[in-house]
C-alpha cells in the first residue's frame, strides 16, 4: 500500500495546534512510517507553489488548523480543499472561531485602530495604518488584507472531519491518524478520535445534588473544593456544555473548564447549551431572585462563548458569507494606509 | 530593481517574510522583514474579566504560552493589588524556569544547532536535527529530547496541561505541590543543570573551537551596537519572572531603571504600513529610523542583551559560565548578533539552576498558595522576559475587573527594528558583487535573524527541518530570473 500522504497547515494561529502533533512523540516516529508529510510550514520546507502543482486530490489527508483571519487564508483554504481528498478542520480555531472569534463583536477596524492608532505606547502621529500593498521607494510590498469576520474553515470550504480542542489531546489526534491509516473513517461530518460524551462525563469530581447555585463566584474569588463539583461551588465550568476528549485538564487542575472542545454532540450551539445548564442550576422561584442570581455572572458573551462565538448562531444572523469575507473597511482599496512612501 | 522575496519563511511560530531588492549591479539595496499576519487581542480583550487574561491570552503563542500566562497574571496581581504568598510564587517561578530552559534548548538544538553543527554550506536536506543528530549521535538526540520532555511534564505536572497551561490566577496559582511532585521536580531540577553544562560544552568544542564560527561571531557581518534592555532583580541581576527594567546604552552605562508600571515613560513604538508587528524604541533617544548606535533608540532584548544588563548571574555555575562568555569576548557589552547563541546556553544553565534551587525548598509543598484579592480593581502592569525578550501587558479595569483598555509588547516586537537591520547587513554583506546566490549564502542571511529566535523560530519544537526560504529573484521588469528555493518538502519526515 502506498504511504499516506498528510499535509498540516496553520492559517490565523498560535502555533499550539502543530506543537499538539510534535507532541506526540516516539508516535511521531511511528507517524513517519505510515506517512509521507507533503507539506508542513510549521515544521518543514515547502513552497506553495509546491501545493500548486499537485494534482488535485493528491493529498490524502489535511490537517488544517488556524481560523480564516485574512484573505491569504481564504486563498490557502480553497487551495488545500482542491489539493486534499480529506480536509479536516483541526483544532477550536478551524473547527469554531477559538478565542480570536470575540473579535467578531467589535469587528477588525477597531482592532486595527486600537493597534495602529490608540494604545499607549503607540507614536504614530500621522496616523499611518497597516496597508495590503504599499508602495516602496524600491518596488511594492504586500501583506494580506484582513476580513470583515473571522471565519471557520467549514464557513469557507466544505469539510470531511473535524478535531476539537484547544490545542487537540495528542491522543486524540493520535486515534484520528490510526482511523484513517486503518480506513476506520466515521460518517463524513463527524468528530474524530474523541470520547462521544462530555467533559462532566470524564470529570473526576462529585456532585452532591440537583445544582442550586445562590451567587456565582469568579475563580480568583473562592478557594474551591478540590472534590466537588464546581459548578455546584458556584463557579461558571462549561463542562456540561462541552464535548469530551481533552480527559478534563483543568478541572484537574483546579480550574474550571472554558469550553475549548466545543459543543457536545447534536448540539448547534455551544454557548445557548451553557446558558441553559447555568440557568437549570441555579437558585430562587422569582423574577428578581433569579436576576440577582444572574447579575453575578460577568462577562456572558466571553465566559458562554469563549472558544465557539466563531461557529454560533449569532455569527450566522450578523453576515452573509460573501459580507464576511470582504476586506475590512479599514484596509479597502481606496482607504487610508494605501499609499506612496512618504 | 531586482527582487528576491523569502516568503513563506517556514518553521516559525506565525507568519514572516523577507523581501530584498537589488540594484542594477545585484547589490542589496534595501530588505524589509515583514510580518503579514495580524489577530487583535488588544481590542478582543476589552470586556474580559481580568482574572480570565492568563487563559485568553496564552492563544497569542501556543508555543510560549507560559510567558503569556505569567505575564498576564502578574498584570492581574498589580490591577488587584494582591501579593501571592511565597510558596504560589515559588511554584510560578520553578515552573517559568522550566518553561525557559526547555525553551531555550528548543531553539538553540532544533533550530539553530544545524547551522554550526552541520553547517550553512552543508546539503540544505541534511542541515536540520535529523541530519544533526546523524552527525553528533543518536544519543544527543535522545539527551535533547528528554530534556524537552522535562520541560513539559514540569509545566503539564503544575498547570495541568502543557499548551496552554491553568496554573496561575490573580492572588497565586491553583495548585498546589505535594511531596511526590516535590521529588520528581528535583530529579528534573538536576538533569536540567546537567544538561545546560552539558550544551555549553558542546558550544565550547565544536563552535568556539572552529577558525571559520569564530571568525563569524567576531566579524562585522554580523554586529550591531544597540542599546540593551533586561529585566533585573533588586541586585540588578537577571530574572526572568519579576523585578525592574533596565536599559544600558551602547557603551554599558545604565540609561534607565524603572518598575514595570512606568514602562509607557521609556517605549513608546513607532508604526510602518507595510509590516503588521511596530517597532519599540527607547523614549530617552527617539525614533532615528533603524540604525544602530548611541544616538538611535533602537534596542535590543534578546538572552545577550539580558547579560548585557545584568550584573552577573545569581546561581553558580551559570556565573562561571558568564564570565567565561565576557573574557573570550572581550568585555562587556557585546554586540556580536551571533553571540546571542551562547548567551541564551548561559541562561539556559541560570534557568537549569532555578529550577532546582525552587525544586528543593523545604516550604515549596506549602499548602498556602493562594490570596484572595480584596481591593478595588483598578490599573496594572506585569512584565516578564519571554525567551526572546521582554514581555508586557498593561490592563486598565472597571471597578468590577473588567477589561477597558489592553496593551500589549511581545518579546519578539522588541527586537522588530534590529531583526530588520541585521538582515539587510547580512544580505548587503554576503549578496551581490557578481557571486553566484548560493544556498550556502541564504543560509548565512538566514543566521542574521535566527540569532533573535524570531517567535517563529520556536514552533519548531523537536521537528526536523531546517528554515526553508523561498527566494525568488525578479529582474527590474518583475520577471523571474531565477528560482533558488530550497529542496521540495515531497516525501521528507
Amino acid at each position: 500500500m502506498d504511504k499516506l500522504k498528510l499535509a498540516v497547515y496553520w492559517a490565523s494561529s498560535c502555533g499550539g495546534c502543530d506543537i499538539a502533533i510534535v507532541e506526540l512523540g516516539e508516535h511521531l516516529l511511528e507517524l513517519a512510517k505510515l506517512a509521507d508529510i507533503v507539506f508542513w510550514p510549521c515544521a518543514m520546507d515547502f513552497k506553495y507553489s509546491d501545493v500548486e502543482a499537485m494534482d488535485d486530490r493528491h493529498i490524502d489527508v489535511c490537517l488544517f488548523n488556524g481560523a480564516i483571519r485574512t484573505d491569504e487564508d481564504e486563498h490557502i483554504a480553497h487551495l488545500l480543499r482542491r489539493k486534499s481528498k480529506v480536509l479536516v478542520a483541526f483544532g477550536s480555531c478551524a473547527s469554531e472561531g477559538c478565542i480570536p472569534g470575540l473579535g467578531n463583536i467589535k469587528g477588525p477596524d477597531h482592532a486595527l485602530a486600537r493597534a495602529a492608532f490608540e494604545t499607549p505606547t503607540t507614536d504614530n502621529p500621522e496616523r499611518v495604518m497597516f496597508a495590503p500593498r504599499y508602495a516602496m521607494p524600491e518596488g511594492d510590498l504586500t501583506l494580506p488584507a484582513l476580513t470583515v469576520q473571522l471565519r471557520t474553515l467549514e464557513q469557507v470550504v466544505p469539510i470531511d472531519f473535524t478535531i476539537p480542542g484547544c490545542p487537540p489531546n495528542h491522543e486524540q489526534i493520535w486515534n484520528a491518524i490510526t482511523a484513517v491509516v486503518e480506513n476506520r473513517l466515521p460518517e463524513a461530518g463527524s468528530l474524530l478520535g474523541v470520547d462521544p460524551r462530555t467533559v462532566c462525563d470524564q470529570c473526576p469530581r462529585t456532585r452532591l445534588g440537583k445544582i442550586q447555585v445562590e451567587r456565582f463566584f469568579r475563580p480568583h474569588e473562592i478557594l474551591p473544593d478540590p472534590e466537588r463539583c464546581l459548578l455546584e461551588q458556584g463557579l461558571v465550568c462549561a463542562g456540561p456544555a462541552t464535548h469530551a476528549g481533552c480527559g478534563a485538564l483543568c478541572v484537574k487542575a483546579m480550574m474550571p473548564c472554558r469550553g475549548c472542545y466545543g459543543a457536545p454532540d447534536g448540539v448547534l450551539d455551544q454557548g445557548s447549551e451553557l446558558l441553559d445548564a447555568i440557568v437549570a442550576g441555579m437558585a430562587g422561584e422569582s423574577d428578581a431572585e433569579i436576576r440577582r442570581v444572574v447579575s453575578t455572572i460577568v462577562d456572558p458573551v466571553g465566559t458562554f462563548y469563549r472558544f465557539s462565538l466563531g461557529a454560533s448562531l449569532l455569527h450566522a444572523l450578523k453576515k452573509s458569507p460573501l459580507e464576511s469575507g470582504q476586506r475590512c473597511e479599514t484596509q479597502r482599496d481606496g482607504a487610508r494606509g494605501e499609499g506612496e512612501h512618504a | 530593481m531586482k527582487r528576491i522575496t523569502i516568503d513563506p519563511i517556514t518553521r516559525l511560530e506565525g507568519h514572516g517574510k523577507i523581501t530584498l531588492f537589488l540594484d542594477d549591479q545585484g547589490d542589496v539595496e534595501n530588505a524589509y522583514y515583514q510580518v503579514p499576519e495580524f489577530r487583535g487581542f488588544e481590542s478582543f480583550c476589552e470586556g474580559r474579566p481580568v482574572e480570565e487574561m492568563p487563559r485568553i491570552t496564552q492563544r497569542i503563542c501556543g508555543v510560549c504560552p507560559l510567558a503569556h500566562h505569567m505575564a498576564s497574571v502578574k498584570a492581574g496581581d498589580a490591577v488587584y493589588g494582591v501579593t501571592p504568598p511565597p510558596a504560589g510564587r515559588r511554584i510560578r517561578e520553578l515552573a517559568y524556569n522550566a518553561f525557559v530552559s526547555g525553551d531555550h534548548a528548543t531553539h538553540f538544538f532544533v533550530l539553530s544547532g544545524p547551522d554550526f553543527f552541520v553547517g550553512p554550506d552543508a546539503d540544505p536536506a541534511q542541515r536540520n536535527i535529523l541530519g544533526m543528530i546523524s552527525k553528533l549521535g543518536v544519543r544527543l538526540g535522545q539527551r535533547v529530547l528528554r530534556h524537552l520532555g522535562e520541560s513539559h511534564e514540569v509545566i503539564a505536572m503544575l498547570g495541568g496541561r502543557f499548551v496552554h497551561p491553568v496554573m496561575a490566577l490573580p492572588g497565586g496559582v491553583a495548585k498546589a505541590v505535594t511531596p511526590e511532585m516535590q521529588t520528581r521536580l528535583i530529579e528534573i531540577g538536576e538533569s536540567m543543570v546537567e544538561f545546560g553544562q552539558f550544551s555549553l560544552g558542546l558550544w565550547r568544542d565544536m563552535v568556539l573551537g572552529s577558525q571559520e564560527y569564530h571568525d563569524m561571531i567576531m566579524g562585522d557581518t554580523y554586529l550591531h551596537r544597540t542599546h540593551s534592555l533586561g529585566l533585573v532583580d533588586a541586585n540588578k541581576q537577571l530574572n526572568f519572572y519579576d523585578g525592574n527594567v533596565r536599559i544600558v546604552d551602547v557603551e554599558g552605562h545604565e540609561v534607565a531603571y524603572y518598575p514595570p508600571a512606568d514602562y509607557a515613560q521609556h517605549i513608546a513604538e513607532h508604526v510602518e504600513p507595510w509590516t503588521y508587528i511596530k517597532f519599540p524604541y527607547l523614549k530617552h533617544f527617539g525614533w532615528q529610523g533603524m540604525v544602530d548606535g548611541m544616538e538611535s533608540g533602537v534596542y535590543r532584548s534578546t538572552p545577550l542583551a539580558r547579560l548585557n544588563v545584568t550584573e552577573g548571574l545569581s546561581t553558580p555555575l551559570a556565573q562561571q559560565a558568564y564570565e567565561e562568555f565576557y573574557d573570550y569576548m572581550g568585555g562587556k557589552p557585546v554586540h556580536a548578533t551571533l553571540a546571542t547563541h551562547w548567551a541564551r546556553l548561559v541562561e539556559m544553565l541560570h534557568a537549569g539552576e532555578k529550577v532546582l534551587a525552587f525544586a528543593r525548598h523545604e516550604e515549596l509543598t506549602d499548602p498556602d498558595i493562594r490570596t484572595i484579592p480584596t481591593e478595588t480593581p483598578h490599573e496594572g502592569v506585569g512584565i516578564v522576559e519571554a525567551p526572546r525578550g521582554l514581555l508586557t501587558h498593561h490592563y486598565i479595569t472597571d471597578e468590577q475587573g473588567i477589561l477597558t483598555k489592553v496593551n500589549l509588547i511581545v518579546g519578539t516586537t522588541n527586537n522588530n527594528a534590529a531583526i530588520c537591520m541585521s538582515v539587510k547587513k547580512a544580505a548587503q554583506a554576503l549578496i551581490g558583487g557578481g557571486k553566484e546566490i548560493t544556498q550556502g549564502l541564504l543560509d548565512r542571511v538566514e543566521m542574521a535573524f535566527r540569532a533573535y529566535d524570531p517567535c517563529n523560530a520556536c514552533a519548531t519544537h523537536a521537528a526536523p527541518g531546517d528554515m526553508a526560504l523561498e527566494v525568488l529573484v525578479y529582474d527590474h521588469h518583475g520577471e523571474l530570473v531565477a528560482d533558488l528555493s530550497r529542496v521540495p518538502a515531497e516525501g521528507r519526515a
